[in-house]
């Protein structure tokens, strides 16, 4: 029973800085917003596999093939540890998995945006990682143990990838013209999409205030943002490349870059479902899961009646 | 009157030996890297994926070492993106199209028990540069050899689907094994020299691993004595060889004069 009592302790060890665990009582909305957002956080991982696996054959080194697979693997890796961690709350990852494939569990929206040129790759590891590192830096100090501990070995793993998409963005920004053209557009196109990777603003998001009563985030949508384009803009400055937004403007007052409004239409579009490559991800994921099945269970089959060889045998 | 083939020299035949090991490798592991995102199960996709990060950093050494030995001014990824497909000396086994999960693993099963007998003795060669890639890259093909077995039990011995899909796929493979064995003139050079090996040697304890394996997944034999096909190593390919090395090398031919590592 959630009586206030109970509650009221719950809220205690949260304010003063414990982390729950697993076994430890939580208020039951707890468990479901932390079901609901490492999930989607799992999810994203994945399907964030697609839009830059589509490189993986074309990478146009040697080197830069092995960087990117080693890349995307890791993606995997991600995935998989915060399925492990959001499955200390009493579910399954195939009912995970089928709330995303069959059901409405959400996805990042940023993997519905397409990947048309090799710059694509590397705009994705400094702008999508490198929102990915703000959001993942403050999770790792999240109030559910799992999760947090789950983030802070993401984020160590992100930090390279962001390196390498930088360096690359870098190399091709002062490259031939036909690269620094690529790396411009690949720049365009990833920046608005990257700044919506932090969610609406925290007006228009119902969840942020209880989760950072939690603690399970703390800061808000905006906060988190406003600090992703403090540092980009920088980043942006030092390697030569645009960001593309005219009312960019430092603020004195503040102390942070002002910028432009987001295009809330574009990013509620792509939310609904329609973002150019929406249909294709689900497709690519239904499809590998339904055409894997056969797989899977022949390990189970396999497994049974291994068991039933070696209990004989004893 | 021209001779009809000129004398190979050493350093021609090690040049030729280094790329077909490369080419092997560089070729299975782009063909294999297309499961990424795709795989039958996360822990696969991670699997294959490390896999094929094996076997194209295995490529990428041995293209490394061919450049020196050529000793003409070029890096390994002239080998990979500066070559067609009448060049490529990879085996036809490895171009294959990636087919379901089945035919993965049982072409990677039959490469894997291969590289792992002629990785074994070509720890012995007189090259030290040669032998301590072949002692790193060892570690990893037992790996592949171990994965790729385990699966090869499951899916034989796991439900009447698997197993009659995986029997399916040993059949289909079967006439492509016997390039394995190919040897020519580079081989004799590179055995005579310390620095190959000759793969008849291991042929009946790579044929034992293989036919106790099939035989533990409850599987049949393919016969041995069937059509074989041949070529590989002359640069005779099927015809998926060509769109794979399209889609690899575009974006690095469209911009030569480009940096891209
Ligand atoms: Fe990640
Ligand atoms: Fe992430
Ligand atoms: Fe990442």
């Amino acid at each position: 029973m959630e009586n206030q009592e109970k509650l009221d302790e719950f809220q205690a060890r949260i304010d003063a800085g414990e982390k729950i665990e697993p076994k430890d009582w939580m208020p039951e909305r707890y468990r479901q917003q932390l079901i609901r957002m490492m999930s989607q956080h799992a999810h994203s991982e994945i399907v964030g596999m697609l839009p830059e696996g589509n490189w993986i054959e074309r990478a146009p080194s040697l080197k830069r093939k092995l960087v990117l697979l080693a890349k995307v693997q890791d993606e995997a890796g991600h995935g998989l540890y915060l399925y492990s961690a959001t499955e200390t709350l009493g579910i399954d990852r195939s009912e995970l998995v089928d709330q995303y494939l069959y059901g409405n569990a959400k996805y990042s929206s940023i993997f519905n945006y397409p990947t048309m040129t090799y710059a694509d790759i590397c705009a994705i590891g400094w702008l999508v990682d490198g929102a990915a590192i703000v959001n993942q830096t403050m999770l790792a100090r999240s109030s559910y143990g799992p999760y947090s501990r789950a983030n802070v070995r993401i984020c160590k793993e992100e930090s390279f990838h962001k390196k390498q998409g930088y360096e690359m963005l870098a190399k091709m920004a002062s490259g031939t013209p036909e690269q620094q053209k690529m790396a411009q557009d690949a720049v365009n196109r990833w920046w608005w999409p990257s700044l919506m990777m932090f969610g609406p603003h925290d007006s228009d998001s119902p969840n942020s205030a209880e989760l950072i009563k939690w603690q399970v985030k703390l800061k808000t949508n905006d906060e988190l943002r406003q600090h992703f384009v403090d540092r980009m803009v920088m980043e942006a400055e030092a390697i030569d490349v645009t960001l593309p937004d005219p009312d960019l403007t430092y603020n004195e007052e503040t102390g942070h870059w002002d910028f432009g409004e987001i295009p809330w239409d574009e990013f509620w579009n792509v939310v609904k479902g329609n973002g150019i490559m929406n249909r294709d991800r689900m497709k690519a994921r239904r499809s590998a899961h339904e055409n894997g099945e056969w797989v899977r269970e022949a390990a189970v089959e396999y497994a049974r009646k291994k068991k039933l060889r070696e209990e004989k045998a004893s | 009157m021209s001779t009809a083939t000129k004398e190979l020299t050493k350093q021609e035949a090690f040049l030729t030996y280094l790329l077909r090991l490369a080419d092997d490798r560089l070729i299975l592991g782009q063909r294999n890297s297309e499961w990424c995102g795709h795989g039958p199960q996360l822990e696969e996709d991670l699997a294959i994926a490390n896999i094929s990060l094996d076997l194209i950093g295995h490529a990428t050494a041995l293209y490394e070492y061919a450049a020196e030995v050529e000793d003409e001014g070029h890096d390994e990824d002239h080998f990979a993106y500066f070559r067609d497909d009448r060049e490529f000396t990879n085996l036809q086994l490895c171009e294959l199209p990636k087919g379901d999960f089945g035919f993965t693993i049982a072409r990677q099963f039959l490469f894997s028990a291969f590289s792992y007998f002629q990785y074994e003795r070509l720890k012995e060669a007189q090259d030290e540069q040669f032998t301590g890639m072949v002692n790193k890259h060892l570690k990893e093909i037992k790996y592949h050899l171990r994965h790729s077995r385990e699966w090869v039990l499951r899916l034989g011995d796991g439900t009447e689907e698997s197993h009659n899909r995986i029997q399916e796929s040993f059949d289909e493979l079967w006439m492509y094994t016997d390039e394995l064995f190919y040897m020519d003139e580079v081989d004799e050079w590179m055995i005579k020299e310390g620095l190959g090996v000759d793969s008849s040697e291991f042929k009946d304890e790579w044929k034992k691993l293989v036919e106790d394996t099939l035989t533990e997944a409850t599987l049949t034999v393919p016969d041995w004595d069937q059509f074989m096909m041949s070529g590989s190593r002359k640069g005779i390919h099927t015809e998926h060889l060509g769109h794979m090395l399209a889609q690899m090398q575009f974006l690095r031919r469209s911009y030569p004069d480009a940096e891209w590592k």
